[in-house]
């Protein structure tokens, strides 16, 4: 022993002394459920909350999200101030933000993407403090580096078990991919997860692991899995959007990058969704398959994965029920997490391993930038989402656009915000030509040698113009309301108050 | 054309369909020409659809009218169209001289 007593502290010698070793300490079986809340204000209580802290809470239940209303609703109650709300993402359920920025709950915002009555409103100066858009990937950027700094998480999934093993693809309200809330439960200091069911100990596979979760509520419900696919994954029956479609599945044809093996992310909207269904008809004509599906996963995805068209499907989100049901059916379609999707500073994020990204824009300008966040009149209107990740990363970026929707030109001489820059862009498909970035000769002399109606992007826009009119300034004030993030967390660019 | 003097009786044209402009026209007892625009794309279009509105009243030689223009993003061809074909009801015109429109 007296050996031993020069490398170690001798009091640590004697296991009786230690107080996981006493009798008494053991409450034979009741620690086992010591995670379990009663209710979410007990939950907060635990969790030692308090004003001006950071909260957080994940996107996976898009439009379909119940549970970061209920858990702000107890927050208010509880008399908690100056909150910084830091969900992944917000979608148009979440209006009722407004009377907690209103009432001094939430003063600061971190979120990818901001819509509807809440968008607007911060949009006219609801807020003092701007709100900082970032990317999927950005997010875990700012995470990691230390900016964001979540001191709560809050958690909502379909089914945990009270040791807090959760996953997002079985139970009753199945958001599929736990992917962003994965990063939530790595670097919050207090996780709590709101649960729709309990299963016995262990559920595994779990998402969100044991030694991640502080505390678990069992609450009624979750979200309503019927509604993450609503908004902006529907299926189009659109003939402008299956005109769209088809050209993108030519470009990506002639590329030089369909060819066994290739790997593609699509992202939402109509367009970008029926290209799949047309590049499918392509790839089995041709006989050739793809290695990997990448990013938000739906259900045309699924298809194709089940078709063996794709051999793997990485998931960080699930845009729909399908693609979340499948999730936990089939071995080759796998969940990942935002650092492994899309972070910059991530050891391996699979954006570098990815050949072809479709993605949509509201507008896009004669340099090739991109805004996916404020709408013709300045609103702020969408999301950053993995934009501008994957246009950096993969091989080629694909914007799929119509030249104009109803009068608003999408094609303009100067974007009202960038959140994508133009270099990371290749092409712009839009009904009335294809433009190839400049920088691209090779991809434009191969669209052109297949025959496609290849355009100067000037061309496009005084088309757009002929067609719309020149449209007025928007007035804005001088007061910036949202911050436009870059994916390493430099600010490309800023939002204005409407004046 | 001199300008008409002859009483317009109110009328319609147009629908509220997305891309188009539902337009109204009803006699007005002040002179000049009223406009009352309201437009899905007003914060960026409405002066340019304001000016096309009156433009298009003043080319038909109409005075003492009001126009009501619900607009859902029409283009400009549209609207000039719809005021045209709404003043041409208001005016009893069955056979407009094409010509002058």
């Amino acid at each position: 022993m007296k050996d031993i007593e020069k490398y170690v502290n001798p009091k640590a010698l004697t296991p009786s002394n230690a107080p996981f070793f006493r009798y008494e300490e053991k409450r034979k079986g009741e620690e086992r459920r010591a995670k379990l809340c009663l209710s979410i204000e007990e939950a907060i209580y635990r969790s030692g909350l308090k004003d001006g802290m950071t909260i957080s809470f994940h996107h996976a239940f898009r439009g379909g999200d119940l549970l970061l209303n209920n858990v702000m609703n107890v927050i208010a109650k509880m008399g908690f101030k100056n909150l910084t709300l830091a969900s992944s993402s917000l979608a148009s359920v979440h209006d009722p933000l407004i009377e907690h920025i209103q009432n001094g709950v939430v003063t600061q915002i971190y979120t990818s993407g901001l819509r509807s009555k809440l968008g607007e409103a911060i949009s006219k100066g609801l807020m003092q403090k701007p709100v900082q858009i970032h990317s999927h990937g950005g997010r875990v950027h700012l995470l990691q580096s230390g900016e964001l700094h979540i001191d709560v998480a809050f958690l909502g999934v379909p089914i945990s078990d009270e040791f807090g093993n959760a996953n997002g693809y079985s139970g009753r309200s199945k958001c599929g991919s736990l992917g962003y809330a994965m990063m939530d439960a790595h670097y919050a200091d207090y996780v709590v997860v709101l649960s729709e069911s309990l299963e016995a100990y262990p559920n595994v596979p779990a998402s969100l692991h044991q030694d991640q979760v502080d505390a678990i509520v069992v609450v009624d419900e979750v979200g309503d899995p019927s509604k993450i696919g609503a908004g902006e994954t529907r299926m189009t029956t659109n003939p402008k959007e299956l005109l769209l479609a088809s050209h993108t599945a030519k470009v990506i044809e002639h590329s030089g990058l369909f060819q066994e093996g290739f790997s593609i992310q699509t992202g939402t909207g109509g367009a970008s969704l029926a290209t799949t269904v047309f590049l499918s008809e392509r790839m089995e004509e041709k006989g050739i398959k793809a290695s990997f599906g990448l990013g938000g996963i739906t259900g045309t995805m699924v298809y194709m994965l089940k078709r063996g068209l794709i051999k793997n499907l990485l998931d960080v989100q699930s845009f729909d029920e399908f693609a979340a049901k499948s999730l936990g059916e089939n071995k080759n379609h796998i969940e990942i997490s935002a650092n492994e999707y899309a972070n910059p500073s991530s050891k391996g994020a699979s954006i570098k391993q990815l050949d072809i990204v479709v993605l949509s824009a509201l507008e896009v300008d004669v340099a090739f930038n991109v805004n996916v966040i404020t709408g013709s009149k300045g609103l702020l209107r969408g999301a950053s989402g993995g934009h501008s990740d994957t246009a950096a990363e993969a091989k080629l970026s694909i914007i799929v656009a119509p030249l104009t929707r109803g009068r608003i030109p999408t094609v303009t001489k100067r974007v009202n915000t960038v959140v994508t820059p133009g270099e990371s862009v290749d092409v712009l498909v839009t009904d009335q030509g294809i433009a190839v970035n400049p920088k691209n000769r090779e991809l434009k002399e191969r669209l052109q040698k297949a025959g496609l109606h290849v355009v100067d992007i000037h061309t496009l826009y005084e088309r757009a113009i002929a067609l719309c009119g020149e449209p007025a300034q928007i007035a804005y004030t001088d007061k910036i309301v949202a911050v436009i993030r870059y994916r390493d967390g430099s600010i490309i660019d800023v939002v204005r108050q409407l004046a | 054309m001199n300008t008409l003097h002859v009483h317009l009786q109110p009328a319609h044209a147009g629908t509220l369909e997305s891309s188009d402009a539902f337009v109204r026209v009803m006699p007005n007892d002040q002179a000049g020409v009223e406009i009352v625009l309201e437009s899905s794309v007003a914060e960026i279009y409405g002066d340019a659809i304001e000016a096309l509105v009156l433009q298009t009243v003043l080319s038909m030689n109409v005075d003492r009218v009001k126009v009501t223009v619900q607009d859902k993003g029409a283009l400009d061809f549209v609207i000039k169209a719809r005021v045209q074909t709404a003043l041409l009801r208001a005016l009893g015109v069955n056979e407009p001289d094409w010509s002058t429109l």
